[in-house]
């Protein structure tokens, strides 16, 4: 005990003279947090919306004005000619192109019915769907009021039927991408930094020699590693405890959770990524291979895990990958318990599952840590 | 026997790196195992030390079997890498502290045995280990590999990149560690620290050589050597090694060590060959061969 005792005091010592690694370890991983979170939206603002009016009337004006009085568009230019706008979609001035026919008034009040053009700028697929519901949402919006306003006196007998749908955001009710955000970003901060500072720690002693000196030693192995690694749980619970704060005080993410399940759960998640890491460490000799690899990991970890896209809409052999991500159920746990407070047996299948991955990954770490080779 | 050492052999893939090793060493000597780089030695030290395993045969350390009781082996030997391998951002103290603590010890317990060399670098206590000059690491390194009191000390090459005076400073350590009874084994390519030790192997391309006391085996060089020496080195030894009854030519210093193939050898001959050649101020006298002589002559068979 004495002996793991004074390896954990040896190991912070050397975290806190490493004077390149300190920033690194906790002022980095907040500077993100804080950029991150708000950069990190799916909302698209600002949209460079142009159209051509080949109709000019009061109706084709009207809708026009709906693009103007909505906060998401920019409108910018009356196109003369569809050619015109076109073109200034290839240089990139419009992102959002509509194209209003000739006798779109008349069409709307003779047939009842008439065509938009509408062209999107798809470069960036995520934003394209996004600028599409948008556009969608405000024709529907402008067609609802205009059915009413056409209707002619002989019409009434017949009532538009409209189903109209109301959504309720449950657990985030202004659909705030902070609020979930914030959680993620937390959780890929105490990933990132415990795995790389622990697959990186056994390596570097491995670079320098020490390790070879140590293992001469009567040091048991599990003391060593304990005292290893231990450091860096406590590393991991304190980055947790600083993005929480951060999280309470600047972005003002509702908490409704126990506060206590979310460290029950992310001590346990820590265990996962340090046998990772330590893993790592076993079949790497430098700290740049360890680097790589753990990086390499991590970025599949990170895009799989629902953070940034949804699990739901991957396909279904990427679905099924994703059970092996750890960082998908650290997500799901912290979002959960900090937005619709669950309970400790509502987590309890992802509990159990990080469980038993860390008892396996740890499993392996130990077995493949060697003294002799 | 403190180390014994039989039919030892180790290969990486197709590179034999130790074949057919045997050798004792005894309680409380003083071993040198002399070798060229890439000899071996760091594979035999490695092996010793519990951090390898052979291929075959069985080697012991204190008693201890190197593979069925390494554990043992770990408590009772100390061992000093060739490379340093201590913490450099730790303070001089602190690495004392760390290893005596993993070794279940305390710097108090075993100071009397460390006294003479950490009072060199006591004055340097709280100053990081990575600041340290070469000569101080070293013994910095020493302090380490003695904190836990071992019966068996290996030294890999404890003076490759050390200054002359420090390195006469690490044998004199060496010789009064030997004094209180702890067995050393030492590693080194330089032939003239050979002559310091008890008894040295002479090892090369995995292969031991011979094994003896330094003068015994500087004893058993089969030939007069002579000292040779001429206005114009360069040209001398193209002279030499032309000369038709050479048996070996290697310089040495501002000698070239030169031994003949007859028995019956005149160096008035060899005086007058050397004349033919337009060399001048030409010397030729008898010498003692060196360990060096001898390993090269070993080397060369």
């Amino acid at each position: 005990m004495k002996t793991i005792l004074y390896i954990i005091q040896k190991e912070f010592k050397q975290i806190f003279r490493n004077k390149g690694m300190l920033p690194i370890i906790f002022v980095l991983p907040l500077l993100q947090l804080v950029i991150l979170s708000n950069a990190a939206t799916f909302e698209v603002k600002n949209i460079k919306f142009g159209y051509i009016d080949n109709d000019h009337t009061s109706t084709s004006r009207a809708l026009i004005e709906k693009f103007n009085a909505s906060t998401y568009f920019d409108v910018l230019t009356d196109f003369p000619s569809e050619n015109i706008g076109s073109a200034a979609m290839l240089q990139g001035e419009v992102d959002v192109l509509l194209e209003i026919p000739r006798h779109f008034e008349r069409d709307l009040q003779k047939e009842k019915r008439t065509n938009l053009g509408v062209t999107i700028n798809a470069i960036d697929g995520a934003a394209a769907g996004v600028e599409n519901v948008y556009v969608t949402q405000i024709v529907q919006n402008f067609n609802q009021h205009l059915k009413v306003d056409l209707m002619q006196i002989s019409d009434k007998q017949v009532q538009p039927v409209a189903i109209e749908t109301i959504p309720l955001f449950w657990y985030n009710e202004t659909l705030n991408y902070k609020t979930f955000m914030v959680p993620g970003i937390l959780v890929l901060l105490v990933t990132m930094i415990t795995l790389f500072l622990s697959g990186m720690n056994i390596v570097r002693e491995k670079e320098i020699g020490t390790l070879e000196q140590i293992n001469v030693t009567p040091i048991k192995k599990s003391q060593f590693i304990i005292g290893k690694l231990f450091p860096f749980w406590v590393l991991g619970l304190g980055l947790l405890t600083i993005g929480l704060i951060i999280a309470k005080l600047i972005f003002d993410v509702p908490m409704v959770g126990s506060l206590v399940l979310m460290y029950f759960y992310t001590s346990i998640y820590i265990l996962v990524v340090l046998g990772i890491g330590l893993f790592i460490s076993n079949f790497t000799e430098t700290q740049q291979q360890a680097m790589f690899i753990a990086w390499f990991f991590t970025v599949i970890f990170i895009l799989m895990s629902g953070l940034f896209t949804p699990i739901e809409s991957m396909p279904e052999w990427a679905q099924i990958i994703t059970e092996f991500n750890p960082i998908k159920y650290f997500v799901e746990v912290m979002r959960m318990v900090m937005l619709k407070g669950s309970g400790f047996m509502d987590i309890l299948p992802q509990l159990l599952k990080t469980l038993l991955y860390a008892v396996i990954m740890n499993g392996l770490a130990v077995w493949s840590y060697r003294k002799t080779n | 026997m403190s180390i014994s050492v039989s039919h030892i052999n180790k290969s990486y893939k197709t590179v034999k790196a130790l074949q057919d090793i045997s050798f004792e060493v005894k309680p409380g000597e003083l071993f040198g195992l002399i070798g060229p780089d890439g000899a071996g030695k760091t594979t035999l030290f490695r092996i010793l030390t519990t951090l390898l395993i052979a291929d075959e045969g069985k080697a012991t350390v204190a008693g201890f079997d190197v593979v069925t009781e390494y554990k043992n082996i770990r408590n009772s030997v100390g061992y000093m890498p060739g490379k340093f391998s201590l913490y450099q951002d730790l303070t001089v103290e602190e690495n004392l502290n760390f290893f005596a603590t993993i070794f279940g010890t305390t710097i108090e317990e075993n100071y009397e045995l460390i006294k003479d060399i950490y009072v060199q670098i006591e004055p340097f206590k709280d100053r990081r280990a990575g600041k340290l000059s070469g000569g101080m690491k070293q013994k910095l390194a020493l302090s380490c590999a003695l904190i836990h009191k071992p019966k068996v000390l290996f030294l890999d090459e404890p003076t490759t990149g050390v200054d002359p005076v420090s390195r006469k400073e690490f044998w004199e350590m060496l010789k009064r560690l030997q004094e209180k009874g702890i067995t050393i084994l030492v590693s080194t390519p330089y032939m003239d620290e050979a002559a310091l030790c008890d008894r040295i192997a002479l090892i090369q391309d995995g292969k031991i050589l011979e094994i003896d006391t330094p003068e015994a085996i500087v004893r058993h060089y089969p030939k007069p050597i002579y000292n040779v020496r001429a206005n114009n080195m360069y040209q001398l030894i193209n002279s030499l090694n032309t000369y038709e009854f050479n048996h070996s030519v290697y310089p040495f210093g501002e000698f070239v060590h030169y031994t003949d193939r007859r028995t019956d050898f005149n160096p008035k001959e060899l005086q007058a060959y050397l004349e033919s050649k337009n060399l001048l101020n030409i010397e030729i006298e008898k010498t003692k061969p060196t360990i060096e002589d001898t390993f090269m002559e070993l080397a060369k068979s």
